[in-house]
């Protein structure tokens, strides 16, 4: 068990970006009650965003001159989408039953993912994203690599930031108020429209850093991505409790966290050897996610929804 | 309100689908009865990946086979007709390339197909062929079962389907000569083995394992991944905690590359080793310089060193094609050219043309097949009694200044 500083470090490092990505779902169903499935595209789009404008510059400009303004337009392009997809697929939608918006959202998924497969350049086969030069950084116990830095600063510093704007500022509380009850809200004075937008905004510049960490973290960006990782990032929501932000974070680091030990760790258990490895993490994330499901529904962080359903 | 909205979905979904199969259907009458002038036009089908994770070994594959059709039809070599070649995406998926055979199948003048890329695709595709008689020769499909059948390993060789053939050596021999190359040539004695568990990968990575056994090295570790994954960092650390010298992965480059590239962030500084499907100009884009030292072996002679070769790729690179041949480029030439030569032995048997009728045509080209030989851009082509080529020759590439450099070219003797 000599690795398991190691393997902590690969789980906690994975949960934070399934978490970062996570906030963006946690946040629109928090506020609508919309599973926005198209979420995880808007990530992969953030991606291809970073790309493009390290792209732009010039050949050998370094990473670090490059990063703030790959991050900008990667936000730039996430939200962007994602505010024209509020607009234009879901608020036509904001009083059809509840399926429809769904449906909508699958839908944006797939067009968004094959729009970028098209009229990206060279998008039909895995882009090479750049990446810091030299190796790991070394803790003693365990080691991570450069790219991983960004991460490691990234996800701590936007939940931070997040926490503040929603509880002290009064977007924020109007936030929450939607959150609670947008007819209530409206008759405040809130303008719930204005509301919704900026929660999908904020959604989108979170998972946009989610995707310029992802990039730098294995160096890649693929029209596909948005798929296996909006899945995580939407069990991640669901396994902290859909609606709850720090529920997101939570959520992400568990289900990072099981993945890596159940790589690591089951196959050690006796008469467990063909059910352990890389190719099983995802079965063991999804009996996690059904367990927590059957014991506390509401999910790890999620309080009782009584009221509306 | 609910049922209206429900109704609509339906409604949508269903004249979707059905706009869409028109335009199917549409395209294959467009398409039919267009020998005039006199000549026969045989169209040669072809399906291979050409978008996707995969396309570049995809495309490689696509531009090679036209190449060899526009060469046959410049140097008329079938005197009267005309070759046209009908290119399918299958995205690397089975479901995908099984519907590409049914609809070639449905041709009727597709007289031959030229594909697929992987194993599990050409698994797929053989029956379907079968059922009509239409040849089919793979460039790249490795894996022993798809002529060999389920039993091979345990000596019981028997062949599935008379309509498949490959020019493409296979994993029974491609795994143990890499390796024999890592124990003998590199003494190298501990190996960690991945996989990706698909039809390709599990079977190189089996057959490697069984060899290096045999000759004494060590297996110290095992492990599989999901291809579609990203994140490799646990079976990476799990990898570094041992003391193996280098690993051995059963898999494509798509996750590959990243696999390769994250065990050596996790502080393991030994070499990947697996088989064609990381020898991929795409594998050293992805692993940027973590895939040097990185080794891949594959099927026959780097063609750069090939007498046979030279003219193919001085005539690909005229030819203005998007992209390099990649692996399986000459291969892909080699299996088009096999189907050519025996629609023209077919043709010299039936007095200058092909029998009128369509399934008996098939029948004959793929009885010809068997009997193909010449030599072609990868070395002499022809096929044994499974199918497989007689060709087996294999080469080991080595990645060095950013470029897969041949380390060892040899046949494999086991």
């Amino acid at each position: 068990m000599n690795d398991l500083p190691q393997q902590l470090a690969n789980g906690l490092l994975l949960g934070a970006l399934y978490g970062l990505i996570a906030i963006g779902y946690t946040m629109v169903y928090g506020i609508v009650q919309l599973i926005n499935f198209a979420h995880g595209e808007i990530f992969m789009i953030g991606g291809f965003g970073a790309l493009t404008a390290f792209l732009w510059l010039p050949d050998g400009t370094s990473l670090l001159v490059a990063l703030p303004l790959m991050i900008l337009m990667a936000m730039a392009c996430s939200v962007l989408v994602a505010v024209g997809a509020e607009r234009f697929a879901y608020r036509p939608l904001r009083n059809a039953p509840r399926l429809a918006p769904l449906i909508t959202a699958i839908g944006l998924s797939i067009a968004l993912q094959q729009a970028v497969w098209a009229f990206y350049p060279d998008a039909t086969k895995s882009r090479p994203f750049p990446e810091f030069e030299g190796g790991r950084l070394d803790f003693g116990a365990f080691a991570i690599s450069r790219g991983d830095l960004f991460l490691l600063i990234a996800a701590p510093l936007c939940m931070i930031t997040l926490g503040f704007f929603v509880s002290k500022t009064r977007t924020g509380r109007a936030m929450q108020a939607t959150s609670q009850d947008p007819d209530t809200a409206k008759l405040m004075g809130i303008n719930t429209d204005r509301i919704i937008v900026t929660a999908f905004a904020i959604g989108a510049a979170f998972a946009a850093i989610a995707a310029v960490a992802h990039g730098l973290k294995y160096g890649e960006v693929n029209f596909k991505m948005g798929f296996i990782a909006g899945l995580k990032a939407f069990t991640a929501a669901v396994l902290g409790g859909i609606g709850n932000i720090y529920g997101a974070m939570i959520g992400g680091l568990v289900l990072g966290l099981s993945e890596a030990m159940a790589t690591a760790y089951i196959e050690n258990i006796p008469g467990m050897s063909q059910l352990g490895g890389g190719a099983w993490k995802d079965v063991w994330a999804f009996v996690l996610l059904i367990l927590v499901l059957l014991l506390r529904p509401q999910g790890l962080l999620g309080a009782r929804v009584s009221d509306r359903a | 309100m609910r049922h209206r909205s429900l109704f609509i979905v339906t409604t949508a979904v269903t004249v979707g689908a059905l706009t869409l199969s028109a335009c199917g259907s549409r395209d294959d009458s467009s398409e039919g009865g267009s020998g005039g002038g006199g000549k026969t036009t045989v169209v040669i089908g072809l399906d291979a990946p050409l978008t996707g994770d995969l396309s570049a070994l995809g495309q490689g594959i696509k531009n090679s086979a036209d190449l060899a059709v526009k060469t046959a039809n410049k140097n008329n070599e079938v005197e009267g007709v005309t070759f046209k070649l009908e290119a399918l995406d299958d995205v690397a998926q089975a479901a995908t390339g099984q519907q590409n055979a049914t609809k070639l199948v449905g041709d009727d003048e597709v007289m031959g197909v030229v594909g697929p890329l992987n194993s599990d695709v050409g698994q797929s595709m053989q029956k379907v062929f079968a059922n009509d008689n239409l040849v089919q020769v793979s460039p790249a499909n490795t894996n022993p079962e798809l002529t060999q059948g389920k039993d091979w390993q345990s000596g019981k060789k028997v062949r599935g389907f008379d309509t498949y053939f490959r020019t493409s050596t296979t994993d029974a021999i491609q795994g143990p000569y890499a390796a024999q190359y890592m124990f003998n040539d590199k003494k190298l004695k501990k190996v960690y083995v991945i996989d990706d568990k698909k039809t390709y990968g599990a079977g190189l990575a089996a057959t490697f394992s069984t060899e290096f056994k045999k000759l004494g090295g060590k297996v110290v570790g095992t492990d599989h991944i999901n291809p579609d994954d990203k994140d490799f960092s646990s079976v990476a650390s799990k990898v570094a905690q041992t003391d193996a010298e280098f690993v051995y992965y059963g898999g494509e480059y798509p996750a590959g590359a990243p696999l390769a590239s994250q065990i050596k962030n996790a502080g393991a500084k030994i070499p990947t080793v697996g088989g064609d499907a990381l020898f991929s100009a795409e594998y050293i884009k992805l692993g940027k310089k973590n895939s040097e030292g990185d080794f891949a072996s594959s099927v026959g002679a780097p063609l750069e060193t090939l007498e046979t070769a030279k003219k193919f790729i001085a005539d690909y690179s005229a030819g203005g094609y998007d992209g390099a041949f990649e692996a399986y480029g000459g291969y892909a030439y080699d299996s088009t050219w096999a189907i050519i030569q025996a629609v023209k032995a077919v043709v010299e048997k039936n007095d200058g043309k092909l029998p009128g009728d369509v399934k008996d045509s098939r029948k004959q080209i793929t009885e010809a097949m068997q009997d193909v030989k010449f030599e072609g851009v990868t070395g002499s082509v022809g096929f044994d009694e499974f199918g497989d080529t007689l060709n087996k020759q294999l080469s080991l590439y080595e990645v060095k200044g950013g470029k897969h450099v041949p380390v060892k070219t040899g046949v494999f003797e086991g």
